[in-house]
């Protein structure tokens, strides 16, 4: 098989106040996957997303993205090519106008005029947001702002998209509008996310982090479907959904 | 940035020092402040009384020097001031180690170091004994202005919050390949910065609504109330009410209140804001 766009081995990590989250993980994900990363609270999922660019290293085991190690040489092309978008999106625009914060990462890349606000403009045309290229981001609606908080990482043109609780605070129709764009960005995907029914209209695959180790890996529908496993990992689908009549 | 956290400066401890009312010992750091400013620069002997009597403080408290020691930095900035007095004063000139200095300079210059070094001692001392809230306490105690009081117990109740607000924020800036290496990064952190304390700002405009739906009303707010009840916050209609007299709640007078209040948030005046 290819190289996996991201390859994780053996990943342990413990915090310096002691606290072990992750005990050992293997995970791969290939070109073009769209996959769910599923668990409790507290399973290790923001700490497993913050090794995928690099924000936290020094654990044991390794993480790979297209084959290039996640190591301190290499974090400014780790972080081109892993693109993580956070779940407040108020973390992640802070510029001025909406322009200015999407072109933040091509610039920090080395873009410059005409070809930065080209790559800009083209972000934002995929997340149909081009429209409010001038706007301050704080002015926008929430759905909004995840949306340009989305192009901020589509414009440094990333092999993997990783989103942290995509759904979350999102009105239906948001909602519904950003699974569209997900749908529609043809990248692969890594989702970390408690919201089950999005995991089963996006993502074809499912990985279930339970304390800090790699519970399950399945196809979404038979990970939601397998009852003691799900009520083993405190995951819970909600009321009234059935993931049979999906089908 | 590493200063997020607001207990910081506490040592925890039992000792007589830490157990003493918060408010006896803010009045004895002020007492004790207010001698150490008045006395006459040339009183040499008055200075190690003072001194002694700070380190014995010290000592009953358990505050370890080691910890004290580090701390002392934040006085570097008058220890520049007091370095540079005897070279920049004018008036009559002595000769220290060949250095022809200014007489009154160097006099002001001890003067200058010696109350600063026990006002720090002091304040330290203050803050390793006293935690945040009870500071605070001891504050209302003595009556400070409550409006006061209350951005000190917000302050510290925040500042965590804050601190995390940032964390995060550096978290996602890394991950857009940002890295602060010299000068032309300022511009960048600059405007983070901004972008931090607008949302600082809005966080306190959304507690201070959530506040007001709980029956807070700030407006000509009086110092004495919130000290008789247990829990900081109370509304003056509550207060009305506690003593007696007619509720606020009963009549259309809340209006304004509410309509003034909603009308206060900027994001409001915006006439390019678009609906969710």
């Amino acid at each position: 098989m290819s190289t996996p766009v991201l390859d994780v081995r053996g990943l342990a990590f413990a915090y310096p106040d002691g606290h072990q989250a992750l005990f050992g993980v293997d995970l791969h994900v290939h070109q073009g996957e769209r996959v769910a990363l599923l668990g409790p609270n507290g399973a290790g999922k923001t700490t497993l997303v913050h090794h995928l660019n690099g924000i936290l290293t020094g654990g044991a085991g390794s993480v790979a993205v297209s084959g290039l190690p996640v190591e301190k040489k290499n974090l400014k092309e780790i972080r081109r090519r892993v693109g993580v978008v956070f779940q407040d999106p108020d973390d992640q625009l802070f510029m001025p106008t909406v322009r200015e914060d999407v072109a933040f990462g091509p610039r920090n890349l080395g873009l410059r005029r005409a070809e930065l606000d080209g790559v800009v403009m083209a972000a934002l045309d995929r997340v149909g947001m081009a429209a409010y290229v001038d706007r301050p981001p704080h002015h926008l609606s929430f759905g909004q702002r995840r949306r340009v908080a989305v192009a901020t990482v589509l414009a440094m043109n990333p092999s993997i998209l990783v989103l942290d609780e995509p759904s979350s605070n999102l009105d239906p129709a948001s909602r519904r509008e950003l699974a569209e764009i997900l749908v529609s960005l043809d990248i692969t995907l890594l989702m970390v996310t408690h919201d089950l029914p999005y995991a089963l209209q996006l993502c074809e695959r499912s990985i279930v982090l339970s304390d800090g180790v790699v519970a399950a890996d399945g196809p979404t529908y038979d990970v939601l479907t397998d009852e003691a496993l799900m009520r083993a990992h405190r995951l819970e689908l909600p009321f009234g959904f059935d993931p049979a009549a999906t089908r | 940035m590493g200063a997020g956290h607001g207990h910081a400066l506490h040592v925890h401890g039992h000792s007589p020092v830490h157990r003493a009312p918060a408010h006896l010992k803010i009045l004895g750091l002020l007492g004790f402040m207010l001698l150490v400013v008045a006395t006459p620069g040339h009183w040499h002997s008055a200075f190690g009384l003072w001194l002694a009597l700070l380190l014995t403080v010290v000592v009953v408290a358990r505050v370890p020097f080691r910890w004290l020691l580090p701390r002392l930095v934040v006085e570097v900035p008058f220890v520049v001031f007091a370095v540079l007095m005897p070279f920049i004063a004018h008036g009559p000139r002595v000769d220290v180690l060949g250095v022809a200095v200014s007489e009154s300079g160097l006099l002001a210059a001890w003067t200058l170091l010696a109350k600063g070094t026990l006002g720090v001692i002091a304040g330290l001392t203050l803050a390793a004994t006293t935690s945040p809230p009870e500071l605070v306490r001891g504050l209302e105690r003595l009556r400070l202005p409550s409006a006061l009081v209350q951005i000190a117990a917000f302050m510290i109740r925040y500042l965590e919050v804050v601190a995390d607000d940032l964390r995060r924020q550096n978290i996602a800036l890394a991950s857009r390949g940002f890295v602060a290496r010299d000068p032309r990064h300022w511009p960048v952190l600059a405007k983070s910065i901004g972008a931090l304390f607008i949302r600082s700002y809005e966080r306190g405009e959304r507690v201070h609504l959530a506040m007001l739906a709980r029956g807070y009303e700030a407006v000509g707010e009086r110092p004495t109330p919130s000290r008789a009840t247990p829990d900081g916050f109370v509304g003056k209609a509550e207060r009305r009410r506690r003593a007696g007299g007619p509720s606020r709640h009963d009549n259309a007078a809340d209006e304004p209140v509410w309509g003034r209040a909603a009308g206060e948030r900027p994001v409001d005046h915006s006439p390019g804001r678009m609906p969710s």
